[in-house]
């Protein structure tokens, strides 16, 4: 970092701050001091300065003071109104939420720019250091690598591409999209928009986009449908739920507690060479979901009914045994 | 400009340019860039106006910066100064007797408008807040939020509703817990433990109640372990509020939860899977030392355990998903597993289940059937 640009940023914040009139890049050239002698190198670092500011946030005006006419050389002005903080006053309660809501970005750009946020906030003369009374600390982490891009793309309506390996797919596809929004549940983080390729509203997992997300298209080129509720396209699956179904079980005494938690009838198990094992009836609604779950607990769980679980159970143990050999 | 800018302050204006370059640069300020400091500059006199008067030390607390930092700062923003048409010197200030004030701000005594990413991480996360079940401060949230966006303007207000987080704080267990944290008491759990499918009862002397990476935990001094322990709130199997006040030794530190849940130790063991295109999904759900394409979507990973149990449950809901490749031993033990589990099926008929032998010897058989 150099402190001399720093200074001299400063000075051309405060000096488009203080005019009324546009100033044009000569006249800020004589009032802010820094600048090189040379045209061709104060042009450039100018841009440079420009562009600085823009990123920073500072809204800078170009303009001119004659109407019309034509001619007449563009110049500068930071308008104050468009710059300064509207004020604003929280209660301690207020303060004290706030300052939970700073805290709970875990990583990288959402932690920095809520920190950012929380300085021009103090600056403004909210006191955040405040206890709350919320009673429950939310930690969001954004560490996915598409995150910061993705993030950017649904700020800037700007459609994206990407590889994206979907699970059960034995290549990447190259997939492009228009996105509407990011969404987070379970601590898992997915995008939602409109596939160009498919030409419908799709569904990616962050953690499923491999190398980078690029640029596809211009900013503000993206429209989000205006009755559109990413969250509900992003966990609303539309498949009909199975109903649920009882499945009756052996569990060996003193241990499957994971299914125990939430057995009905449990009560010893009646056939000879059972003792030492319970039955009990468990609830369920997916065979592809429930089989590996229950194969999980060995020889602690058997299923005895109804068939097609039970097949499910053995061909998954099956499964298992056969690994060995592929 | 001002018109009043007299010879007093041209003086000034030509003592401060003489008097520069002054000071070496902070060594740590070569870190930050600078637009970073130049952010943190036009905050810090908006922060001091705003107050009349700071302490130095409260200020660089405030600003995450060290003293000296900041009096490098305060150096920099009282150097400021306009040279056309006439030299001004828009910024004083003083730091003497270790007491900041500011005398002249003028066009930057108002802190800098919020951006977008700004406003919006700070929107995003006051709505998801929002959505936790039984708040008290619901109506704190409503109105933060509501200012926050007067504040920020339309543009933030509309790209914050299009992140969303939810917040599944997992209902009454939370509800009986904040109260209990509130009237500072001691609970008791029966608390499942599914690396061991194991029930485990404990004494917990509740600290704080966290939601990280989608699951709710509470933080609490584990009269057991006798050491600060996070419980996974969906694996409390039974809670009950006791009578007893908490006592929470004062040496013990809250968890580092930013730094990650999973904490790798030496005595860890590593253990290889390769997964499937149908298995990848267990590198989204674990942390894994490694991962590595091996190419037609399938994986070879890495995981790390203290407990290898919980491993062996894996495998076994993986089935053709994905298999241990090392430690061969910890393969050998889920195939052994896997095999007794099928030595059951064949003595428990379906429906009857009759004269099964209670016999855990895997048949000589049984071990290739599958093939």
């Amino acid at each position: 970092m150099s402190r001399r640009k720093t200074e001299r940023l400063l000075n051309l914040v405060v000096c488009l701050l203080a005019t009324r009139r546009y100033l044009t890049a000569e006249q800020i050239r004589r009032a802010v001091p820094g600048y090189p002698d040379s045209d061709e190198a104060f042009k450039r670092m100018f841009e440079r300065d420009k562009e600085e500011l823009r990123e920073l946030g500072v809204p800078l005006e170009v303009g001119s003071d004659q109407q019309g006419g034509g001619g007449e050389e563009i110049g500068y002005r930071i308008p104050p109104q468009a710059y300064e903080l509207p004020d604003i006053h929280l209660t301690p309660d207020e303060a004290a939420v706030l300052g939970l809501a700073a805290r709970v970005w875990q990583r990288a750009s959402m932690a920095e720019a809520a920190s950012g946020a929380l300085l021009k906030l103090r600056a403004a003369g909210v006191d955040t250091d405040v206890p709350t009374a919320v009673g429950i600390e939310p930690r969001v982490n954004t560490g996915d690598p598409a995150f910061p891009a993705l993030w950017e793309a649904v700020r800037d309506r700007r459609p994206v591409a990407f590889d994206y390996q979907g699970i059960g797919r034995t290549q990447v596809a190259r997939r492009h999209l228009e996105p509407w929004g990011v969404v987070s549940r379970r601590g898992r983080w997915y995008v939602v928009g409109h596939d160009r390729d498919r030409g419908e509203s799709r569904v990616f997992r962050l953690s499923r986009i491999t190398g980078e997300v690029v640029p596809d298209g211009p900013a503000d080129s993206v429209t989000v449908p205006a009755d559109v509720d990413v969250r509900r396209i992003a966990f609303d699956r539309g498949d009909p739920v199975a109903e649920p179904r009882p499945a009756q079980v052996l569990l060996r005494a003193g241990a499957a507690q994971g299914p125990r938690r939430w057995a009905r009838e449990v009560r010893p198990a009646a056939g000879d060479g059972w003792a030492g094992w319970d039955e009990a009836v468990l609830t369920f609604r997916d065979v592809d979901r429930f089989a590996p779950y229950l194969a999980r607990f060995a020889d602690d769980v058997v299923v005895l009914d109804p068939p097609d679980l039970r097949e499910a159970v053995i061909q998954q143990l099956k499964a298992v045994l056969a690994g060995s050999d592929r | 400009m001002n018109e009043t800018s007299d010879a007093v302050k041209a003086t000034k204006a030509q003592a401060k340019t003489q008097a520069k370059p002054q000071g070496k640069p902070a060594g740590k300020a070569a870190a930050t860039t600078s637009t970073d400091r130049l952010g943190r500059l036009l905050a810090l006199v908006p922060y001091v106006v705003s107050r009349d008067a700071v302490a130095l030390d409260e200020a660089a607390a405030a600003f995450g910066v060290t003293e000296k930092q900041l009096i490098d700062d305060l150096n920099l923003l009282w150097c400021v100064e306009l040279r056309a048409p006439d030299p001004y010197c828009p910024i004083d200030l003083s730091y003497e007797g270790g007491e900041i004030t500011v005398t002249e701000a003028e066009s930057i005594a108002r802190p800098l408008r919020l951006k977008v990413d700004e406003a919006s991480a700070l929107l995003v996360a006051l709505r998801m807040l929002a959505g936790i079940p039984d708040l008290q401060d619901r109506d704190a949230l409503s109105r933060v939020i509501a200012k926050l966006e007067t504040a920020a303007g339309a543009a933030a207000s509309q790209v914050s509703s299009q992140v969303t987080v939810e917040v599944d704080a997992g209902g009454d267990t939370v509800g009986r817990l904040r109260q209990a944290i509130g009237a500072g008491r001691r609970v008791h759990l029966t608390y499942y433990v599914p690396a061991r499918d194991e029930n485990t009862e404990r004494d917990v002397d509740p600290m704080r109640l966290l939601v990280v990476e989608g699951n709710t935990y509470l933080e609490g001094w584990c009269r057991r372990a006798e050491a600060v322990r996070l419980f996974r709130l969906d694996r409390v199997t039974a809670l009950e509020v006791l009578d007893a006040a908490a006592e929470v030794p004062a040496g013990a530190e809250p968890i580092d939860v930013d730094a990650g849940l999973f904490r790798p130790s030496e005595h860890d063991v590593r253990v290889s899977f390769e997964l499937t295109p149908q298995g990848r999904w267990v590198a989204d759900h674990y942390p894994c030392e490694s991962v590595e394409e091996l190419g037609e979507g399938r994986l070879r990973i890495v995981l790390r355990t203290p407990d290898t149990r919980w491993v062996r449950g894996l495998a076994l809901r993986l089935g053709d998903q994905g298999r241990i490749t090392a430690p061969a031993d910890l393969a050998e033990g889920v195939r052994a597993d896997a095999a007794r589990a099928l030595a059951r099926y064949e003595t428990a008929g379906r429906a009857a289940h009759p004269g099964g032998p209670d016999d855990p010897n895997v048949p000589a058989g049984t071990r290739r059937e599958g093939r």
